[in-house]
């Protein structure tokens, strides 16, 4: 029996390393992934967001790219940061996120730079995120409304802005257009308003706006390439999916809605809040013109908004002390839903739940078991 | 010896794999063609889209539920809210519609609240919320015996605020609570509550079936003259509506007491502030 208490106890060791391994997030400091000490639970201005999106690309060349593809009104730069490994020619399966496409959601931004910190801490260690960042390329854009969301800054008066900064079109006196109005997506046909004063204004016609060209012309020209749309938007703590309109309805339906409810159980398992799950005319309010649904038109087969933290307490002021629980939770979303995505791209799997991780966890214990035997 | 204790561990790997059971979504094989983009199509609205399911029930988590429940968490706060104590709806559990035609539409709701500031449960109650017909455009009506309300008690934290303001030798005012950070000074949280109360009045009479109310700010208070025992102060409050996503301005004045709760003596709605176009924006350089 000796050589089998050995086995059995041998086993148990490798089992508890293994699980160890598997662990991802939460518990370890924030700070690491990127050692220049960037404040990730603090909300930082285009500036800051700049220079950090250099450093991470400089810092981690093997891993990380940026481009700019394309202009705001006021002349700045749009920039997304690509993340993926391996050869740079091959035309790789991707996913998009931006963040920031209403000014004054500040915890999106936030999100998108957490987002990639998690992404530089683990994708060593992480044998599936390796795996993932091997197939698939991350488009991640940490702040899509640049003049929005630098005029947000400029004071508290400034601090509730949402639309963009064009200037106001003939006949009318206000500034600005609501970007996710204003997609080539039912264009202008409900949950809009005409009156460019007001903060959902279309714009002058589908992509006027020149950051919403910008999206349109990129994802556009790839979308046989890409596998997920994401939006990250705040508040109300609701993941979106098409189409705004309420009469249409995805073909996709189902498979949008269970797996929009499994990521939102993935996202309530980290800090118990709530996220309902539902095409915006069912739980929010009908719209048109969202970059959600042209996505999805544009046949992109899954596209979600996210509207992060809270429900109302603080709306879109969210405090900097929720920063951090707010994007866990939202990390733990998107990458359920990117998972997911890449499984049933590269693995024919369309399985929900913790199937994925739990496969991992046996496979291990097999593999355990086996190297044992051989070793004894 | 080892052989049949390996083949259990075969067998309990297995086993393990079955368990963690995938979820097969019903319909939906792998779609052969991701990326045809789909036309514009005319679909029948399928039952569960609809907010209204049969016999007047409704969706709990779609948005007429939603929006009926938010105006109970106005109503509760005018009634319940104080510098210390702010009630937000946790959840709706259950809800039905019934219409009464031109008298308005009525909604039954069962929903879970929570006391923020404590962080207390107040468990499970029923509401009733009237939205007058198209004519009448008054306050809607709502009514909700709660007995979770009744474990709150924050009579001494009340005093101590209204012993120390009322002695005060300089009024208190304040502004942007919370600021850009959605930071709030601690000494300042308490008349942010108080704001959220007040603001709750104007929240509740202005709802209806097409909006959805929160208050985003406290633009600006000033503390005026103790007058027959009550504190008073003037606010200047910011909502937000989530549905024309629009900030609405608010002036209050508010008289507050820990016997007396909270009333809105006066309101004024403000028109929107003209824009501002600070030179700040122009760039410098692209970046």
């Amino acid at each position: 029996m000796r050589k089998d208490d050995i086995m059995i106890a041998a086993g148990l060791a490798f089992l508890i390393l293994c699980v160890q391994n598997i662990d991802c997030t939460s518990d370890k400091s924030m700070q690491e992934g990127t050692p220049w000490n960037y404040d990730y639970t603090r909300y930082h201005p285009v500036s800051e967001i700049s220079d950090w999106m250099e450093r991470v690309v400089t810092d981690n060349p093997e891993l990380v790219s940026s481009s700019v593809y394309g202009e705001t009104f006021e002349g700045r730069n749009i920039t997304y940061l690509k993340i993926g490994l391996g050869s740079e020619e091959v035309q790789k399966k991707a996913i998009w996120m931006d963040c920031g496409i209403h000014a004054r959601e500040w915890i999106a931004p936030a999100f998108c730079q957490w987002f990639v910190k998690e992404i530089l801490l683990h994708y060593k260690t992480d044998k599936k995120l390796n795996e993932m960042l091997k197939n698939m390329d991350l488009y991640v854009t940490p702040v899509l409304n640049v003049d929005g969301y630098m005029y947000s800054w400029i004071n508290e008066s400034t601090r509730l802005w949402r639309k963009s900064r064009s200037t106001p079109p003939e006949g009318c006196t206000c500034h600005g257009v609501d970007l996710n109005r204003n997609f080539n997506a039912n264009w202008g046909t409900v949950g809009v308003s005409r009156d460019c004063c007001h903060n959902t204004y279309c714009g002058s016609g589908p992509v006027s706006e020149k950051e919403a060209q910008a999206v349109t012309q990129f994802v556009g020209s790839r979308v046989d390439q890409i596998l997920c749309f994401l939006t990250i938007h705040s508040a109300g703590q609701l993941l979106l999916l098409p189409y705004g309109h309420p009469h249409i309805s995805a073909p996709n339906y189902d498979e949008l809605m269970a797996v929009g409810r499994a990521a939102a159980k993935a996202m309530k398992a980290v800090h118990g809040m709530d996220y309902r799950v539902g095409t915006s005319p069912d739980i929010l309010y009908p719209n048109s013109g969202s970059s959600r649904d042209w996505a999805r038109l544009m046949g992109i087969p899954f596209s979600y908004t996210f509207e992060l933290r809270d429900k109302g307490e603080f709306g879109h002021l969210l405090p900097e002390e929720q920063i951090q629980p707010a994007c866990e939770e939202a990390f733990e979303g998107a990458l359920f839903i990117i998972t997911y995505v890449h499984d049933k791209a590269f693995h024919n799997r369309t399985e929900i739940g913790a199937a994925s991780v739990a496969r991992a966890f046996w496979a291990t214990v097999l593999g355990s078991c086996l190297a044992t035997m051989y070793l004894l | 010896m080892s052989r049949p204790l390996c083949a259990l561990w075969v067998f309990m790997v297995l086993l393990g794999d079955r368990l963690a059971s995938p979820y097969r979504p019903e319909t939906e094989p792998l779609d052969p063609e991701p990326h045809e983009a789909n036309s514009i199509v005319e679909l029948e609205v399928p039952p569960e889209l609809d907010g209204t399911m049969s016999d007047g029930e409704l969706v709990p988590h779609h948005y007429p539920a939603q929006r009926a429940a938010k105006v109970v968490q106005h109503y509760l706060n005018t009634r319940h809210g104080s510098p210390y104590r702010w009630i937000e709806l946790h959840r709706v559990n259950k809800a039905s519609l019934e219409d009464l035609g031109q008298a308005g539409k009525k909604y039954y709701l069962e929903i879970s609240l929570k006391e923020v500031i404590s962080n207390t449960d107040l468990g499970q109650c029923s509401a009733e919320v009237l939205f007058s017909g198209e004519q009448d455009q008054g306050a809607p009506q709502v009514q909700c015996p709660c007995e979770g309300l009744q474990k709150l008690n924050t009579t001494a934290e009340e005093e101590a605020l209204f012993q120390r303001l009322n002695s005060s030798a300089t009024p208190l005012s304040g502004s942007n609570i919370p600021d850009s950070y959605g930071h709030i000074a601690p000494e300042m949280k308490p008349l942010w509550h108080l704001g959220a109360a007040a603001a709750s009045f104007v929240m509740l009479k202005e709802s209806n079936e097409s909006t959805l109310y929160n208050m985003a700010q406290v633009a600006n208070i000033t503390q005026l003259e103790t007058e027959n025992g009550q504190l008073r102060f003037k606010y200047h409050v910011l909502l937000h509506d989530m549905i024309s996503q629009e900030i609405l301005h608010w002036k209050l004045l508010v008289s507050w007491s820990p016997a007396g709760g909270v009333s809105v003596l006066q309101t004024e709605g403000q028109p929107k502030p003209a824009e501002s176009t600070p030179e700040d924006t122009a760039p410098t350089s692209a970046s």
